[in-house]
């Protein structure tokens, strides 16, 4: 199966009822799956005029209590940052696929890369916090698209399947379960204010339309009520940084990744395709000391995971864009970190890999 | 079946519009449309853009979608999709309908959305203090037009019409009934239903067009309609009408395949 129908079919899988698109390179397959299934399951497809459209259709969409989910690339996924702050200001949990291709704009339509892995986290103006998901497998096409539906009903936010050509156009072989674990939206108790919160209950109850709550939605500032109060210091501060805290506040708890050869002094962080590589040398030379973080998860970022390499002296980050990724794990650890950018559309190689092993390695010096 | 002011909001009173403007009128006579119509506040959904006239949904006791500029009409698109049952109306300007939003706007006209949209056009940005919009009239003087209006005007009734909505009329704030008649038959028409209504803004438009009391915008409003019907004749005679003149009544009403029908 090819992982843009993995990811389709995941997201059928996790409840999705409706997809609004517009046609994309890489992500086409995404939106022309959705097309074929939706009618068959009840659900609706539309192809809206553009990406502006398609991300404020499943906004509206998911208000009336529908899963909704809408599949991109790079310069739809820019169109897309306007109302990436509206999902997030109002709590609206929606899914973006997003397959990335080579940019900045227009760029390389038919080739890989993760250059949109900063936009996804900032791209959209102010502050708020988002998650991101990175499946290096078609497996996880389908796993992560299915837990980026639950992580979305959960934290009340956009989240993020950051994918990209190479793992969205490839085929292999993929188990799909009978059935998976499906968080269902929680619906905001009767009597309760519909953006009521308190510490240990950050993301409120969802008052869906036409459930009797009467809920005014707005990308105003509001106050627990919903209703606009956009001069009250107050008001934005508590707002802001419980949008932020919801998620972060819950890093840890979100982690998803996986890790090997704790006791290495040369550590390779990856996500999406340079995992494959990265696993494809330590099958190779399995004498060598190598560490390795896979993470799936990216945004909140786990920083919590480079403090299980107690040996290390040094984190390479391949990343398919200039340092991204690599730039937060230096945030993270003074040790030293060495960004591998591969840029073009190819993934990273295992000479690639290698090369920079052996280079660290002479670096430290000592044996093996 | 609820009243006109149970349809209000009366918690979110007063309201931010200025003295004298014409977005108060348009939305009671959108909410006793609902009324006449006995549709059930629960079943229904307001949604809206950015500006002035967006702000109405928020007024409304309805469950309401105060969205982003431009894109009312794509949220309310998936709104409508996702829930057939629902009656939804959309208030959105001319700036936020035509400018911003004009893709969104002849996109959900050509898929004929079983929907209301009433647009106030104030010929203006009201929310930013009076700039020039693409329906500002040409030599009309505004805060970005300080030598008067150089471009031509859009004709959003027509252009509804052109991109396929089912129902399409255009009133001003100073014929009431009309208006308030023309919202309730867009209601009652299948399809994509587009009310336009010529509104008054006395604060930023009337003040740089020497109209600066309410009442001498809303009888210029009234001075310069010309029914649609008239219009055609006089236009079929060969008769010479001042382009200072807009046209009201209903442009068309037909039944074009619809979208988004209740199940």
């Amino acid at each position: 199966m090819q992982g843009n129908i993995a990811c389709a079919e995941g997201a059928l899988a996790a409840g999705c009822r409706f997809f609004g698109g517009y046609p994309i390179t890489p992500s086409t397959e995404v939106a022309e799956h959705m097309a074929k299934m939706m009618p068959k399951v009840g659900g609706v497809f539309i192809q809206m005029e553009d990406e502006i459209a398609s991300i404020s259709s499943i906004i509206g969409a998911s208000w009336t209590g529908v899963k909704a989910m809408t599949a991109t690339s790079g310069p739809g996924f820019s169109l897309m940052m306007e109302n990436i702050g509206y999902a997030a200001i109002t709590e609206t949990p929606i899914v973006i696929i997003n397959v990335q291709r080579g940019g900045p704009s227009t760029g390389q339509p038919t080739m890989s890369a993760q250059g949109d892995m900063m936009q996804c986290r900032f791209g959209s103006h102010g502050d708020f916090s988002i998650i991101a998901l990175t499946p290096s497998t078609v497996q996880e096409m389908y796993e992560l698209t299915v837990k980026a539906f639950n992580l979305a009903e959960e934290f009340r936010c956009p989240v993020f399947l950051m994918s990209d050509e190479t793992i969205g156009h490839m085929r292999e072989r993929i188990e799909i379960p009978d059935s998976v674990d499906v968080v269902n939206r929680k619906e905001l108790e009767k009597g309760k204010l519909p953006y009521e919160t308190d510490a240990d209950n950050p993301v409120p109850g969802f008052p869906t339309f036409g459930h009797g709550h009467r809920v005014h939605v707005t990308g105003l500032t509001h106050d627990a009520r919903g209703y606009p109060d956009t001069t009250n210091h107050k008001t934005h501060s508590d707002l802001v940084r419980r949008l932020v805290g919801k998620v972060e506040s819950k890093r840890h708890e979100i982690a998803d990744y996986d890790i090997a050869g704790t006791d290495a002094e040369i550590v390779f962080l990856t996500y999406g395709p340079a995992t494959r590589t990265v696993r494809q040398i330590m099958k190779d030379s399995p004498d060598l000391k190598i560490g390795h973080i896979n993470l799936r998860i990216v945004w909140p970022f786990p920083e919590n995971v480079l403090k299980e390499f107690p040996n290390a002296k040094v984190f390479i980050v391949p990343e398919m864009n200039m340092g991204q990724i690599g730039r937060e794990v230096a945030r993270h650890t003074p040790v030293k970190v060495v960004y591998l950018p591969k840029l073009g559309g190819d993934m990273h190689t295992p000479q690639d890999l290698m090369e920079a092993y052996d280079r660290e390695k002479a670096l430290i010096g000592g044996g093996n | 079946m609820p009243s006109v002011s149970e349809w209000y909001r009366a918690d979110r009173m007063p309201h931010i519009f200025c003295t004298g403007c014409g977005n108060g009128t348009v939305l009671n006579c959108t909410l006793q449309a609902a009324s006449d119509m006995g549709w059930e506040i629960d079943d229904t959904v307001f949604v809206s853009g950015i500006g002035c006239s967006s702000r109405a949904s928020g007024y409304t006791a309805a469950d309401s979608l105060h969205t982003t500029h431009g894109r009312a009409l794509a949220f309310a698109t998936g709104v409508k999709m996702a829930h057939p049952e629902f009656n939804v109306v959309v208030f959105t300007g001319d700036g936020d309908l035509s400018a911003i939003g004009g893709n969104h706007f002849i996109h959900a006209c050509r898929r004929n959305i079983d929907m209301t949209v009433i647009c106030m056009n104030n010929m203006i940005y009201g929310m930013t203090g009076g700039q020039g919009s693409p329906c500002t009239p040409r030599g009309a003087f505004s805060t970005t037009t300080p030598y008067g209006a150089q471009e031509p005007t859009f004709d959003l009734a027509e252009l509804a019409v052109a991109a396929g909505a089912n129902y399409v009329s255009r009133w001003t704030t100073y014929h009431v009934k009309q208006l308030t008649d023309s919202i309730k038959t867009g209601m009652e028409t299948p399809g994509l239903s587009f009310i336009e209504t010529m509104s008054q803004c006395p604060t930023s438009y009337g003040r740089k067009n020497k109209l600066r009391q309410p009442l001498d915008m809303i009888e210029y409003l009234r001075d310069h309609s010309i029914l649609i019907s008239k219009k055609r004749r006089l236009e079929a005679e060969g008769k010479v009408i001042p382009d200072t003149t807009f046209a009201v009544g209903e442009f068309v009403r037909r039944s074009r395949p619809v979208m988004g029908l209740k199940r």
